[in-house]
């Protein structure tokens, strides 16, 4: 398999792009050249060090306040990779969940939970969550949370319309005349077939989440300064568009490089996963090594 | 000897739900009407009928697949028609399916060693992985498979070689009655032959029965001892094989014999065909009468009026008409 990666170089940048994402976030204290929440009156909204008047102490500029972009950067992954990652993970498995008892019980089952999902879709999202943290109190766990709520129902559309037609589908029905039980059909015949399209919605929501998140920061309800985050720094750099573009620019490319690679690195996934697709894009490199083997 | 399957007055019928007006309005359409045979051990029984005929259903309702409407299933002289949970389960490893697609009715996720060695898995029945990989091993060699196949995926393999594998998997249990759903009809000519001969060797072998559901009349004939016809739901005639192909006594097996085509094309044209070719009943419509009387040519009022009762007119041979031939 790893070589298969080296092989596939989309698969391979996107790997790369991922590692440096989340070393940088580990490494936050020691690679950080400033103190993300240090605040400068007289450094106010430098530019970044390469244009005039720009200040070889702040690399990419800093914003209203003084502090150094760079440095809130990097310790902004920690917040925005934690929240995107966990609130796709919870989110997906409920959903996931929820859609395969859905499509595969069907009837009764399938009516009620399925009415749960129009219920919680046409309710206000945004309402919602600042229901909620305005009551429980923000914290990252709360924003976890709330954001899992609010985004679970696209899994269990997706998986619901899926496992519905695939539990007619011939290698079901053999599995179900064989003996399997439901949690196995589900576990090892449904399952797996639904992973591309699971791996396609899981990180488009991740977007989604990145930015959902940034928008409860902005109120005041997610991350709560001096902590930070990605979506936090575009939504505070917004009012400075015209006068400090680095401040929206900056952090809007540190997201932006974090879905590029976890989109390239999920198409090497998702080939990987299917045996038809992995045998036509590796087959042939597969074979010639075999043959080069013998041939020692 | 108690046969291993014995469908007595068996009936099936679909819910339909016709969503045309302003409430849902279901009716029962019957599928399959009061069919009755038996199957001994190691017989095959030919199921023969055109699309729509209930063929499949019959099969489906056996496995327990389908909800029966009336009339009893025994399996090995055991009623089975509402078995379920734990004792279903049971008879699952009894009654295997070999299904009509290659190609879909394998899980293109899993490997052949998984996908053969699933029903050993799921019942429990090999005690450690080196006995299931050794019995895996085992079936692969007894359908005639490569050794190296088991790691492998379905797609690396030809329709004949996956219907190989779905085969290896319906033996994997030892069953006593295999429902074959038109198990060569997907396949290419070439390999049809080979893949019947397989499932006759393995008969051979291992004395089991099998249930052979088919439209292919040649193949039908190849493989069964004893051939049952299904037209509109209902069983026209059965009889050991070559009484129905040599003396057919229902018009509506003599109008299959002769679509069946000669390879002499001076001889073909000769041939008289027996029955005007007409569209397969409409199911939903209560008929009192024989279902197939629209496309008979023998057809009197009487037909029309009440059904025929399927009769035995001679040692093993049942038809249901009235005016048999």
């Amino acid at each position: 398999m790893a070589a298969e990666l080296g092989e596939d170089v989309p698969g391979l940048i996107g790997l790369l792009l991922l590692l440096g994402v989340v070393g940088m976030a580990l490494l936050a204290p020691w690679i950080a050249p400033h103190d993300p929440a240090a605040q400068s009156v007289l450094a106010r909204l430098a530019p970044p060090a390469w244009l005039a008047r720009g200040d070889p102490a702040h690399l990419l500029g800093t914003d209203a306040l003084g502090r150094d972009v760079l440095s809130r950067i990097i310790w902004g992954a920690r917040a925005t990779l934690l929240v995107g990652v966990a609130v796709v993970l919870l989110s997906g498995s409920f959903g996931v969940l929820v859609g395969l008892v859905a499509g595969y019980a069907g009837g009764r089952t399938d009516a009620v939970l399925m009415r749960l999902v129009d219920i919680q879709v046409s309710f206000p999202g945004v309402l919602l969550i600042l229901l909620i943290v305005s009551v429980v109190g923000p914290s990252l766990l709360t924003i976890v949370v709330v954001l899992a709520i609010t985004n679970w129902m696209i899994y269990a559309r997706l998986v619901r319309g899926t496992v519905l037609s695939l539990r007619s589908a011939p290698y079901v029905e053999a599995a179900e005349i064989v003996g399997c039980g439901p949690v196995r059909i589900l576990w090892r015949h449904i399952l797996p077939n639904l992973v591309s399209p699971l791996l396609t919605v899981a990180i488009l929501e991740f977007t989604n989440v990145v930015l959902a998140e940034a928008a409860i920061s902005f109120l005041g309800l997610g991350v709560q300064p001096p902590a930070t985050s990605w979506g936090l720094d575009v939504a505070s750099g917004r009012d400075y568009v015209f006068v400090a573009w680095w401040l929206v620019t900056f952090p809007g490319l540190a997201i932006a490089v974090t879905v590029l690679g976890v989109n390239l690195f999920a198409g090497w996934l998702r080939v990987t996963t299917d045996p038809r697709e992995r045998e036509k894009r590796f087959g042939w490199s597969r074979a010639a090594r075999a043959l080069a083997g013998r041939a020692q | 000897m108690t046969p291993t399957l014995a469908v007595e007055d068996l009936s099936v019928d679909y819910t339909v739900t016709d969503r045309g007006g302003l409430w849902p309005r279901r009716r029962q359409v019957p599928a399959l009407r009061r069919i009755g045979f038996e199957i001994e051990p190691g017989e095959t029984l030919g199921l023969v009928g055109e699309s729509g005929s209930g063929k499949t259903t019959a099969g489906r309702a056996i496995l327990r697949r389908v909800e029966t409407s009336g009339g009893r299933i025994l399996f090995r002289g055991t009623d089975i028609t509402h078995a379920s949970g734990p004792a279903l389960r049971r008879l699952r490893a009894e009654m295997q399916l070999i299904l009509q697609d290659p190609f879909t009715s394998l899980n293109p996720r899993m490997r052949i060693a998984d996908i053969v060695g699933e029903p050993l898995l799921v019942h429990r029945r090999a005690a450690s992985r080196a006995e299931m990989r050794d019995r895996v091993a085992a079936l692969l060699e007894k359908v005639g498979l490569p050794a190296d196949s088991g790691a492998r995926f379905p797609h690396a393999f030809s329709g004949g070689q996956l219907q190989r594998v779905g085969i290896a998997r319906a033996l994997a249990l030892r069953p006593g009655l295999v429902v074959a759903d038109e198990p060569v009809s997907a396949l290419d000519v070439s390999v049809r032959a080979q893949v019947v001969n397989l499932m006759q060797d393995i008969q051979r072998q291992e004395g089991l029965s099998y249930l052979f559901i088919a439209h292919d009349l040649a193949v039908v004939r190849h493989i069964s001892h004893r051939v049952a016809i299904l037209y509109g739901g209902c069983m026209m005639e059965i009889a050991g094989r070559d009484a129905i192909y040599d003396n057919p006594r229902h018009p509506y097996t003599e109008a299959l014999l002769s679509a069946v085509p000669v390879p002499d094309p001076p001889a073909q044209r000769l041939r008289r065909r027996s029955a005007p070719p007409a569209a397969a009943p409409d199911m939903a419509q209560p008929n009192a009468g024989c279902v197939y009387a629209a496309r008979c040519p023998r057809a009197t009022g009487h037909c029309r009026a009440e059904a025929p009762p399927l009769a035995e007119i001679a040692p093993g041979h049942r038809v249901a008409c009235w005016h048999p031939l």
